[in-house]
């Protein structure tokens, strides 16, 4: 067994476990309710959470508990809590783990989140494609809804919290939390400009709170075990608690690993993942998604914490590692991901919108070997006037990928332009990015 | 009409939201399972159920992916060739399904049964390459389990070969180190 602690994957990892209410209730799944519906006061929850110093598992690192307490405190209007399972950063595929083998767990999360800041109404905005987590969810919520978890009066304690599965329908965007409350809304997910925050003007117009799947499973722990327990865990104080790495690409063993944040990356992927899938050393690697700058085998002991990946020039994100060998173009792999940005870019944005074709065209003409020294100019030119400059983050996520090759491996582009120069396959006249 | 036919599941998708618009995808989601695509007069039957324009719900519907405007095949396969599939052989899988059925991206085959698409990310990236069939996933793809799938679909319309709920990796026996 892992030398370290279970929190989210304990239950699953147990051979037989289906993920019922039964197995549930048997390794004491809604003790946590019972303990803390009616008996701690909602501002202590949030308190606790605070202590606890949880950080959002989606991407950005918000500490949970500061954001449950931007909501207005005398508002007495309705509030919503959303659950973001709209898990479609590529390398991630944890959420679809945790909501398809222990869904209570994620249930109970959500409804102790929605007694601490006062919400009788969740939606689990799931990713359309997720058929087969939103069924086996709405399942649980049944299940929960017949023992009295979630619906009116749960546990007798005059709390009501409603749970809905709400499907999006293919739009990486939507995991964006404003967007996600646009498309909850039934129109075109296109994040909002803030402030006004969430938290004062969310879905509706009312007090929201959207919190990621994995965040919201960490809560009944957090309750059950105390705050000081899992602040102890991982790289305090910064970085509390686990991580649910999602381990891609080349490695031997790809797949999900709860760790305690502060591992290595070296740790990771050699112990955990296999190691590489074959004698090719390993070349690259993402440590947090594909909105996370690529880092190189220098960055190998680089803790995968909030801060030390961050110092290292990337970002921790959404807990998406891949690993790339020796022999990998990276111009290719840039490109890749830079089709997947340019396919998702929601188009509110200009500089988005227009730039990302941009990055596209001139990437795949740099790789068709048809490229030209003043691309390169023109790819960072290019990288410094979408990130920063759009309503949402996207725009920085979009550019990661190139400005992190160009400044890791140029030489790869610049031997792909000089084969180009050599060849000289630049016909005279031509110019612009339709070439 | 799907007010006739799907009457109490639209009502109670209804009883959800305190905004009739929140109920558009669901609706939506309907339509595509009634018809295999979404109809226009279907499109002007929801808008008319929530108090929408025909227009609202056209623009709505054009911003995702997941819905489609014209009739696709029985089964459509989507293939993701986002970077972590790519960098264990989504290529491949590409060129093997054109390569079998005769058709590229964005066709169907002539028979109806097939239409294949090339999609980004679907979130299974430690288990690639892998591709969407419907509602399925089918992950961890060679050539000898995509010819398998390709003959269950075909003999009995589903195949076991898709994915059940996942985890990866598996867990191990206890006794046998994680």
């Amino acid at each position: 067994m892992p030398k370290h602690e279970l929190i989210l994957l304990k239950n699953m990892m147990q051979p037989g476990y289906t993920g019922s209410l039964t197995d549930y209730e048997k390794t004491g799944g809604y003790q946590a309710l019972r303990n803390t519906l009616g008996k701690i006061a909602p501002p202590d929850v949030t308190a606790m959470v605070r202590k606890s110093g949880l950080r959002g598992r989606g991407g950005a690192g918000f500490p949970t508990g500061v954001k449950w307490g931007f909501l207005p405190k005398d508002y007495q209007g309705p509030r919503y809590l959303c659950c973001n399972a709209d898990e479609s950063e590529p390398g991630t595929f944890k959420d679809r783990q945790l909501m398809e083998r222990d869904p209570h767990q994620v249930l109970e999360g959500i409804v102790l989140a929605c007694y601490a800041i006062g919400a009788e109404t969740a939606y689990i905005y799931i990713r359309g494609e997720m058929v087969l987590g939103s069924k086996i969810l709405e399942y649980a919520i049944g299940e929960a809804r017949v023992a009295g978890y979630i619906g009116q009066n749960i546990l007798g304690t005059g709390v009501n919290v409603d749970v809905w599965v709400h499907r999006g329908a293919g739009a990486y965007i939507c995991g964006e939390e404003t967007a996600l409350l646009e498309s909850l809304e039934g129109k075109r997910g296109l994040p909002r400009i803030k402030p006004p925050f969430p938290a004062t003007h969310g879905l509706y117009n009312k007090p929201t709170v959207v919190n990621n799947v994995e965040t919201l499973a960490n809560l009944p722990h957090i309750v059950n075990k105390g705050p000081e327990w899992f602040a102890s865990i991982g790289s305090p104080p910064k970085s509390t608690g686990t991580r649910v790495f999602c381990v891609s690409g080349h490695v031997k063993r790809p797949g999900n690993y709860e760790v305690p944040m502060g591992m290595t990356v070296r740790e990771l992927v050699y112990e955990h993942a296999g190691g590489m899938r074959s004698d090719k050393p390993m070349k690259a690697f993402i440590p947090g998604g594909a909105s996370a700058p690529f880092l190189t085998p220098a960055h190998l002991d680089v803790k995968l914490d909030f801060e030390h990946v961050a110092a290292a020039g990337s970002m921790l994100g959404s807990g998406g590692v891949t690993v790339m060998e020796e022999g990998t173009s990276m111009v290719w792999a840039a490109l890749r991901l830079m089709e997947f940005f340019y396919h998702e870019s929601c188009g509110k944005c200009s500089p988005c919108r227009e730039g990302s074709s941009w990055l596209v065209q001139t990437l795949r003409r740099i790789l068709a070997k048809r490229g030209r020294m003043e691309d390169l100019e023109t790819l960072s030119d290019l990288c410094k006037n979408i990130a920063g400059r759009t309503v949402c983050a996207f725009g920085d996520a979009a550019v990661a990928p190139i400005q992190s090759t160009l400044k890791h491996w140029r030489q790869e582009y610049v031997d792909l332009i000089n084969e180009a120069e050599a060849a000289n396959l630049i016909m005279p006249g031509q110019v612009g990015i339709g070439r | 009409m799907l007010k006739d036919k799907y009457g109490k599941e639209i009502d109670e998708i209804l009883s959800r939201y305190p905004v009739k618009r929140s109920a558009l995808i669901p609706l939506l989601y309907i339509a595509q399972r009634d018809h295999g695509y979404v109809t226009e007069s279907a499109m002007q039957e929801i808008a008319h159920l929530i108090r929408l324009t025909p227009p609202q719900v056209y623009e709505t519907i054009t911003f995702y992916t997941m819905f489609n405007l014209k009739p696709t095949g029985k089964f459509h396969m989507q293939v993701c060739k986002s970077l972590m599939c790519a960098l264990v052989g989504s290529d491949t899988v590409i060129e093997w399904i054109k390569m079998k059925l005769g058709i590229a991206p964005g066709e169907s085959t002539a028979d109806g049964l097939f239409s294949l698409s090339v999609v980004e990310c679907l979130a299974a990236c430690g288990t690639g390459p892998m591709m969407q069939i419907n509602d399925d996933y089918y992950e961890q793809l060679t050539e000898d389990k995509l010819d398998r799938i390709l003959a269950d679909l075909r003999s009995t319309g589903t195949s076991p070969l898709k994915s059940g709920p996942f985890m990866w990796p598996e867990p191990v026996p206890s006794g046998r180190g994680a």
